[in-house]
């Protein structure tokens, strides 16, 4: 376990050298980010009352929580880099030594989301403080407590779909594609371009049989208190259902690779 | 005609027409070299087949979110500003055609410049008897752009149809006029980005910030106010580069006004990214010696 720890430091270490790649990524995602808030903005000036549930501050608070939970738990360039392991043969020492190559990367998804989290914390803060009268603090304690739990699990089952795709690797030469396949269907049902209640409630609902809200929508959703009571804690559950199948895949599909591999350049 | 009187018959003309014929304008040697460019980067392209379709792919289903986005959006309100849905979807499919084609034209070879100064083979494409800005910035043209582009038209042509536009040819070409200058703006601006690494070396976060900057090129122009807007009007002028051309096609245009602003913002853009990219070359300080 101890040696995790070091691959975390390790991580922190090289991952603040990208700084100011990170603060630059940081500022040039407020830009979209203002847009869209202006966009609501405008329609909501142009009847005033609440649309699918959403009051005019909600709506702006949860667009600056999706802002917030995707620094937290985004995977930023950790499934590129797999897949380069991978197609250059990297990950070969792992095969030999006694260290666990989703392990090992799980702890350096984690550095990176730290050493990005400190670099965005004070530019997102100064943001959010920007739309601070229609910023919303969590309903209860309660909710914060389910919020910071289901965040983390956020980040695992981030993680671990991220994983499984990048396993595409031991078979295809070029995973890209594949990944903004995905990456797309995550951006639209995941809550991230708009919160599910805009939905017709037909789709929302057949949304939530698939993983994808609860990387994205279903935190920022405890937080504001749109779920609570019963369905907090089965959300819960499904929650890390999800978590625990994604990681039951990426260990599936590592050990299918494994089968495939060839060792090129190792 | 013989081989032999054709020689002659140039002599006769004197010298200067002589030096005349051997060395082509400018314009038919760049022209050639272009025509060149574009024969390696279409048998690259086929080389990777199910690579070339999947990009498409994937493109084709951003544009799909966006236009689904609006979608529902519209569920929920009547307008945005005076804008109506299938104006909106009119600019967002003006916006993925300028996007596309920019695309096809330009894209990977701004990436590509962090790369080539990173590694020193810049070297090789300075010490070339062409211009260098020509050849880094048209070197691979990007195939699956085009067939996106024409998606885009697609939508446009049904937004049209469902607003029942007729649009005069004055109009049309007016659009076709400001969606080129709309590229320009893309290009330059883009150019300026990729040329910061000259100074940074590395330089990651170009494309990712290429697109958040373009993102808000296909939202309404009204949604937008007070510093935001006169900043993404008149310092970053990507609110101007697909809104007008759409109004100009869609009988939104009130006034000359904004299609004179983006006439000015093109050539500004494309007179700074030139000045940006001359003082830029020269901090070059090759990788490999």
């Amino acid at each position: 376990m101890k040696k995790y720890w070091h691959v975390i430091g390790i991580g922190i270490q090289n991952n603040l050298t990208y700084r100011v790649n990170y603060l630059t990524r940081t500022l040039f995602s407020f830009i979209p980010l203002f847009a869209m808030l202006s966009l609501w903005r405008t329609i909501y000036g142009g009847q005033g009352a609440a649309i699918a549930g959403y009051t005019l501050a909600q709506m702006i608070s949860y667009y600056l929580l999706v802002a917030v939970v995707d620094v937290l738990t985004a995977v930023n360039e950790d499934d590129w880099q797999i897949a380069a392991d991978i197609r250059e043969g990297n990950i070969s020492q792992f095969l030999l030594k006694p260290v666990d190559y989703l392990w090992f990367r799980l702890g350096l998804f984690f550095s990176g989301r730290i050493a990005f989290t400190v670099v965005a914390l004070v530019p997102l803060a100064i943001f959010i403080a920007c739309f601070g009268r229609y910023f919303v603090l969590p309903v209860n304690g309660i909710a914060c407590l389910a919020f910071l739990v289901s965040l983390v699990l956020t980040a695992l089952l981030q993680f671990f779909i991220s994983y499984a795709m990048a396993m595409l690797a031991f078979w295809v030469l070029e995973v890209s594609t594949f990944i903004f396949i995905l990456f797309a269907f995550e951006y639209i049902a995941s809550g991230h371009m708009f919160p599910l209640d805009v939905l017709p409630p037909a789709l929302k609902h057949a949304l939530f049989f698939t993983p994808f809200p609860y990387q994205m929508y279903f935190p920022v959703s405890l937080y504001m208190g749109k779920i609570a009571g019963a369905d907090l804690w089965q959300g819960m559950l499904v929650q890390a259902g999800w978590v625990v199948l994604a990681y039951v895949f990426a260990r599936f599909m590592w050990n299918r690779g494994i089968r495939h591999y060839g060792a090129f350049g190792g | 005609m013989n081989r032999k009187s054709k020689v002659e018959s140039r002599e006769q003309a004197g010298p200067g027409a002589g030096t005349l014929a051997a060395r082509p304008s400018t314009l038919v040697r760049y022209g050639g070299i272009y025509g060149t460019l574009w024969k390696t980067s279409v048998t690259r392209e086929m080389s990777f087949k199910g690579n070339f379709i999947l990009w498409i792919v994937v493109e084709l289903l951003w544009f799909a979110m966006q236009l689904c986005f609006i979608g529902v959006l519209y569920l929920h309100t009547n307008s945005i500003g005076t804008w109506t849905q299938w104006q909106v979807v009119l600019l967002v499919g003006a916006s993925s055609f300028i996007q596309q084609t920019y695309q096809a034209f330009f894209l990977t070879n701004c990436v590509n410049v962090s790369e080539l100064v990173r590694t020193g083979k810049m070297d090789f494409l300075l010490m070339l008897p062409i211009n260098t800005r020509f050849l880094i910035s048209l070197r691979q043209v990007d195939l699956g752009a085009f067939v996106n582009a024409t998606f885009a038209i697609a939508v446009m042509f049904y937004a049209a149809a469902k607003l029942n536009l007729h649009p005069t040819a004055v109009q049309f070409l007016g659009f076709l006029a400001l969606c080129a200058v709309g590229i320009l703006i893309h290009y330059s601006l883009m150019f300026m980005l990729a040329a910061i690494s000259f100074w940074t070396v590395r330089a990651q976060g170009i494309v990712w910030g290429y697109y958040n900057l373009f993102n808000i090129a296909r939202m309404p122009d009204e949604a937008f106010r007070g510093v935001f807007k006169v900043v993404f009007t008149f310092v970053l002028p990507v609110l101007l580069v697909s809104n007008v051309p759409t109004r100009v096609l869609a009988d939104k245009l009130q006034s000359p006004v904004l299609w004179l602003v983006l006439l000015g913002m093109g050539a500004v853009c494309a007179l700074v990214s030139e000045w940006f990219w001359r003082i830029s070359v020269r901090r070059y300080t090759s990788a490999s010696t």
